[in-house]
């Protein structure tokens, strides 16, 4: 067998993979592996202008296509700089692979340039990490790393890879399977308590199925749909479940939590049985948690054991893939139609009741002479095609984004949930646009967050990735605002964007599109136009100052106590 | 209530720093630790005493499992269980104390490891209370130094006896 070089090895193995696309930047400690993959016209790199925009665009497109996102950076700083990305990523369970240069063996310790002990920084943020120090090593590490990134609860996985490593010689074959005693996440669920939950469901008079991310990465969107359809439960889910079920469907209750709908937190409120599935009780979900779902009942399912009984004492626990535990939940139900029909005649009046909810007090706006930022989001809905991709900064356009834009389709919505990223949208756009180039990509952003990460227009034009980026541009930092206005007595601190570029003139700069649109009328003309221009385009929608996200329950409030209006 | 916690877990660089993280990170508490090798010099075996109600051991329980480098955990609270810990202590031995000093060690079945003419160090292993009880006794004749390790645990093998009783 021919000796090859760690960098080649390295490039042999995410091959082997089926890597396609790596995000990243480069720089000194990884100067071989970047050599060599001038020798692997098969893989697309896609230079970011930032680190971070490298790890959330790997991001993006993990959860937008479902496969493992890559990254690779140098050492010290570049490792530094994917720091949130992962944190990100790993709050929302995204199966990406990091890759980061290190200083030569010899010198890790020694304060060498550009060291940063960047397995130690990143262990708590991590679903795991390895430092590469023999390059025999190479092949079973990097076959772990994405073997441990897309099982059990997904996860984020990094990789460090000193100099030396990856410029020693080594007779590399890549492992074809993966042997750890210590790691074996549980996929089936217990068979006995799936018929004990189908048990306590069909007993139920008010039940209520509470549906998370989970649910979108084992891709059980058809079973929950299934499940809901054939005994009739209405459903809720998560910022992160959004698409899970179709939005706007007769048994959709919206987004429960603090700006969850009013049908969503009143009937989490009511139920008698809370169904979670691959959700983890949030506390923007549960608001004041001893009394979150009061008179319920509370059946779990997750794939993660640490999630159960966590933050709520759970009746019925079950660990397991969603989509697993849901369809042995529908056979356990096969032969169950008298109790079905039980359940169904019993929970008419529950749905006539969460019905009520929903008409009574539905999401709404008005909208006036200047543009209203939700207004935006339902023009974007209706004119863009069913399978658009859309992102989101994190704030007030993301929760508007939430509420507005009917997710009828898993996989259509990436937004930073868990760890609440600005800076997110665009790059995280920019990644779901390379996964899949023909298809309409949004990122739905605030004039604050789109200036985290502003650089990565230069990576859009660059590899001609044509992202919509929809600024709701109110002149502030809209989220925050909103809580000095409520809870601060309307002192802004510091939450006044006074001194935002001219954003047309900047991506005109970057040499991409630019439009704004003050006037409500021309709203639709210019979604229309952004989405026929060939390239990334910014529209400025110079939006409402001050309109707030409604409802809100206030922090450590219980989730019924909804301010509307 | 105190609970002793072994986890196995892989004989690699970096893995105590992954669960006294967790810990930290998570807010839990360790108040004794050790860690060593088992025969197999591929696995290291930690026992980790902490306390808490039960949502957070079950939590502590659970977020360890959950750690990719363990391999098992095991809480020995649940268990009928053999545990140790071991004390050096160098006390102050001066005429008028030394027969007292030898006296408590002969006791508590405590090893004299050194000597000089100013004072003894006795060496005790036993379970906490015993070690307590031990250091009560010898603190009013003056500890010059003191030293203790973590607690050990091993499960008791009571199976068949057990079936004889009943």
């Amino acid at each position: 067998m021919k000796k090859i070089t760690g960098a080649h090895a390295f490039i042999e193995a995410i091959r082997c993979e089926g890597v396609k696309h790596v995000f990243g930047y480069p720089g000194g400690a990884v100067l071989d592996i970047f050599d060599a993959i001038l020798d692997a016209p098969d893989l697309q790199f896609i230079l970011s202008r930032h680190e971070q925009g490298a790890v959330h665009a790997a991001d993006g497109y993990a959860r937008a296509s479902g496969n493992v996102g890559v990254c690779l950076v140098t050492s010290g700083p570049g490792a530094t700089n994917t720091v949130t990305g992962i944190a990100t990523a790993y709050m929302d369970s995204i199966p990406i692979v990091i890759f980061t240069g290190q200083v030569s063996t010899h010198l890790i310790g020694n304060d060498a340039f550009q060291e940063a002990d960047i397995v130690g920084i990143t262990r708590p943020c991590t679903k795991h990490n390895y430092l590469v120090k023999d390059v025999n090593d190479l092949g079973r590490v990097i076959k772990e790393a994405f073997y441990i990134a897309r099982t059990g609860r997904c996860g984020p996985v990094l990789v460090d890879l000193p100099k030396d490593v990856m410029n020693s010689l080594v007779n590399f074959k890549y492992p074809e399977s993966v042997s750890m005693e210590s790691y074996c996440p549980t996929y089936r669920g217990h068979l006995g308590q799936i018929k004990r939950i189908v048990g306590m469901v069909l007993k139920s008079k008010r039940p209520v199925i509470y549906a998370g991310g989970g649910v979108i990465h084992s891709n059980a969107s058809d079973e929950l749909f299934a499940l809901a359809e054939k005994i009739r439960v209405p459903v809720t889910t998560t910022l992160m479940g959004l698409g899970a079920f179709p939005s706007g469907h007769e048994l959709s209750l919206g987004m429960l939590g603090m700006h969850g709908t009013y049908a969503a937190n009143m009937a989490v409120t009511e139920t008698d049985c809370l169904i979670a599935i691959g959700a983890r009780f949030d506390d923007r979900v549960t608001g004041k948690i001893d009394e979150f779902a009061p008179k319920a009942k509370i059946v779990h399912i997750d794939i993660d054991p640490t999630s159960i009984s966590k933050n709520v004492k759970v009746d019925l626990p079950v660990v397991g893939d969603c989509k697993l535990v849901l369809k042995g939940m529908l056979d356990q139900l096969e032969d169950m139609k008298q109790e079905i029909s039980e359940l169904r005649n019993n929970s008419e009046s529950w749905l006539a009741r969460t019905d009520e909810w929903k008409k009574e007090k539905p999401l709404r706006y008005t909208q006036g002479d200047t543009i209203k930022p939700q207004y935006v989001i339902e023009r974007i809905d209706e004119i863009a095609p069913d399978d658009t991709i859309v992102s989101t900064e994190v704030g007030q356009n993301q929760m508007w984004t939430a509420q507005f834009y009917r997710f009828k389709q898993p996989r259509l919505f990436l937004s930073s949930g868990g760890l609440g990223t600005m800076g997110y949208g665009f790059p995280a756009a920019i990644g779901a646009q390379v996964a899949f180039p023909d298809r309409t990509v949004v990122d739905i952003a605030g004039d604050g967050s789109i200036q985290m990460n502003i650089q990565e227009l230069a990576t859009a034009v660059q590899y001609n990735l044509p992202v919509k980026v929809m600024i709701l541009n109110n002149g502030y930092l809209g989220m925050v605002r909103q809580w000095q206005a409520l809870f601060y007595r309307h002192r802004y601190s510091h939450t006044c964007l006074s001194t935002s570029p001219d954003f047309v003139k900047l991506a005109q700069a970057y040499g991409a599109s630019g439009l704004r649109v003050e006037n409500p009328k021309d709203v639709d003309d210019a979604i229309r136009e952004a989405l026929a221009t060939k390239g990334p385009v910014f529209v400025d929608f110079v939006v409402e100052s001050e309109e707030d996200v409604c409802p809100i329950v206030p922090a450590g409030a219980p989730i019924n106590n909804m301010l509307l209006v | 209530m105190k609970h002793a916690i072994s986890v196995l877990v892989e004989n690699q660089p970096g893995v105590l720093s992954r669960v006294v993280g967790l810990f930290s990170g998570r807010g839990f508490n360790i108040e004794s630790l050790s860690v060593a090798p088992t025969l197999d010099p591929s696995k290291s075996k930690m026992v980790i005493t902490t306390s808490g109600n039960k949502q957070v051991l079950e939590q502590i329980k659970k977020q360890l499992n959950k750690l990719i480098s363990v391999i098992k955990v095991v809480d020995y609270s649940e268990k009928s269980h053999v545990e140790r810990e071991m004390i050096l202590v160098k006390v102050k031995a001066r005429e008028e104390s030394r027969a007292e000093v030898l006296r408590i060690a002969d006791i508590f079945r405590a090893r004299v490891v050194d000597v000089s003419p100013t004072s003894y160090t006795l060496a005790l292993t036993g379970d906490t209370g015993k070690l307590q009880g031990f250091i009560e006794i010898l603190y009013p004749i003056g500890i010059l130094d003191f030293i203790r390790t973590g607690t050990i645990v091993m499960e008791r093998e009571m199976h068949g006896r057990r079936k004889l009783v009943s």
